[in-house]
């Protein structure tokens, strides 16, 4: 069996693959991939069966090395030093070495067979919440690549967009709660321009901004939330649930992010502005 | 019964209280709808995801009616306790009567899994005896695995160390989640628990 060696993590870097939906009943997450779309991408490029397990790196800095023969493809968060969005060959004994993203902050590498560790509750996804699937990866670890493939696309490069820079604008409709917040409040969320906290993580991205204003006070019992939800805690600012999110929370979800817009809600990196578009 | 947005993947349905939200689940999971991917209960709640479109989904919720009595239709688990836990005084003094009353009470009510949350496996269990427990003002930072646990209406079992709020009771030595076996988790909504009394253990 093929497999690589990690070098160095960087700040974080996990076994992620579609995850375990499904169970939400039992009180667990979905977990998995955080940008989607990437995650497939990067399995479709080499070949990988859907649903194979890739990583997913944060921030870059993730050293690998080939132990064998072996066919990868970076997309994502564009890391330096790197090819990206197409099948690179990589040769026994050469190091891939992840510099920082340029815009961005996931970046994710898929080895032609998928990495091939035992799956927890049907997925091989690290869930930080929960602490279930494989933990982060460490250095030295060895990470084994399986032989489960379909036929190469036939792709050398594809045409895919950067994360972006700058301004990152994210859907949103009403969600349960909408009626617990001021129509001051509402107006707020959808108008101004918020900056990604560095207190994110594949749980939620944290936002800083103006508190919003409350229709009513007290206590919501506890209900289920999905991936997009936007929580609005005492603070007033608002957490966007991501990958790791748990399955029920507390806090009342004043609106959703538009499935279609949440793999770049999993590229804002702290710092960048944020606007919430009402559609 | 009333549909509340969750974005363009899910829908939230409010229900008057416990009992329908049990109702409800057993309802639709007894036949689950095409492209729903999860049903997740909680306390007034029933979030229903799909990979389809909405307007299939509300229909299909709108048409679900509450199954009368779920709460006691669940198959019924044993779980060993040794009742030996911290808050165990603190719990009898709050119901104003004496530690192995406290046992009595909780060995004597049949629970049911009202719903999931909070860490996988765990068990929100309700029971027709009037429990009101306040949860601890300071949480523990860590709670052992196992500890059989008061807070408000509910009782559950830690499935795992984790930080946790409510008013330890006893312990018990059954593996609540392991997810290494089939089933990983032993709580589901709807199934019934009672707890029994394993003396010092």
């Amino acid at each position: 069996m093929s497999s690589l060696t990690v070098l160095e993590p960087g700040p974080l870097a996990t076994i992620q693959d579609r995850g375990r939906s499904g169970q939400a009943a039992l009180g667990v997450p979905a977990s998995g991939a955080c940008d989607r779309a990437s995650y497939s991408l990067a399995n479709r490029l080499v070949g990988n069966p859907v649903g194979a397990a890739a990583v997913e790196v944060t921030y870059g800095g993730l050293v690998l090395h080939a132990d064998g023969d072996l066919v990868v493809a970076i997309t994502g968060a564009p890391c330096t030093g790197v090819p990206l969005n197409a099948p690179t060959m990589l040769r026994a004994g050469q190091v891939l070495r992840l510099g920082a993203p340029a815009s961005g902050l996931r970046t994710y590498v898929a080895v032609r067979g998928g990495i091939d560790v035992p799956a927890v509750l049907g997925s091989r996804s690290t869930d930080l919440l929960s602490g279930l699937g494989p933990a982060p990866l460490v250095a030295n670890q060895t990470l084994p690549v399986g032989s489960s493939v379909e036929p190469m696309p036939g792709v050398d490069l594809a045409p895919v967009a950067h994360p972006a820079d700058g301004t990152v604008v994210l859907r949103v409709t009403p969600g349960p709660r909408r009626d617990w917040f001021t129509d001051a409040g509402w107006a707020s969320l959808v108008s101004q321009v918020y900056e990604v906290s560095s207190n994110s993580n594949r749980v939620g991205v944290r936002l800083d901004g103006e508190p919003l204003e409350r229709a009513r006070t007290g206590e919501l019992a506890s209900e289920g939330m999905a991936r997009g939800a936007i929580q609005i805690p005492p603070s007033g600012t608002p957490v966007v649930f991501l990958a790791d999110h748990p399955v029920t929370g507390g806090y009342p979800v004043i609106a959703y992010v538009a499935s279609a817009d949440l793999d770049a809600c999993a590229q804002v990196r702290p710092g960048q502005p944020v606007r919430l578009l009402s559609s | 019964m009333r549909l509340l947005p969750s974005g363009d993947r899910a829908l939230l349905v409010e229900l008057d209280d416990l009992d329908e939200v049990l109702g409800y689940y057993t309802a639709l999971t007894a036949d689950p709808p095409a492209d729903v991917v999860d049903v997740v209960p909680a306390a007034r709640t029933v979030l229903v995801t799909t990979s389809g479109s909405l307007d299939v989904l509300s229909r299909t919720l709108r048409a679900v009616t509450p199954i009368a009595g779920a709460r006691t239709a669940g198959d019924l688990i044993e779980i060993p306790v040794v009742y030996d836990g911290e808050d165990l005084p603190d719990v009898a003094e709050l119901l104003g009567c004496s530690t192995a009353e406290v046992v009595e009470r909780h060995t004597g009510d049949e629970w049911t899994v009202a719903f999931c949350g909070f860490a996988p496996g765990f068990g929100y269990l309700t029971s027709a005896g009037s429990w009101d427990i306040p949860r601890r003002e300071s949480p523990r930072t860590k709670v052992p695995t196992g500890a059989v646990a008061l807070a408000g209406e509910f009782s559950g079992v830690y499935p795992r160390e984790s930080p946790g709020g409510w008013q330890l009771i006893g312990r018990t030595p059954v593996r609540i989640f392991d997810s290494s076996r089939e089933p990983a988790a032993l709580f589901h909504p709807g199934r019934r628990v009672r707890f029994v009394d394993a003396g010092r253990g």
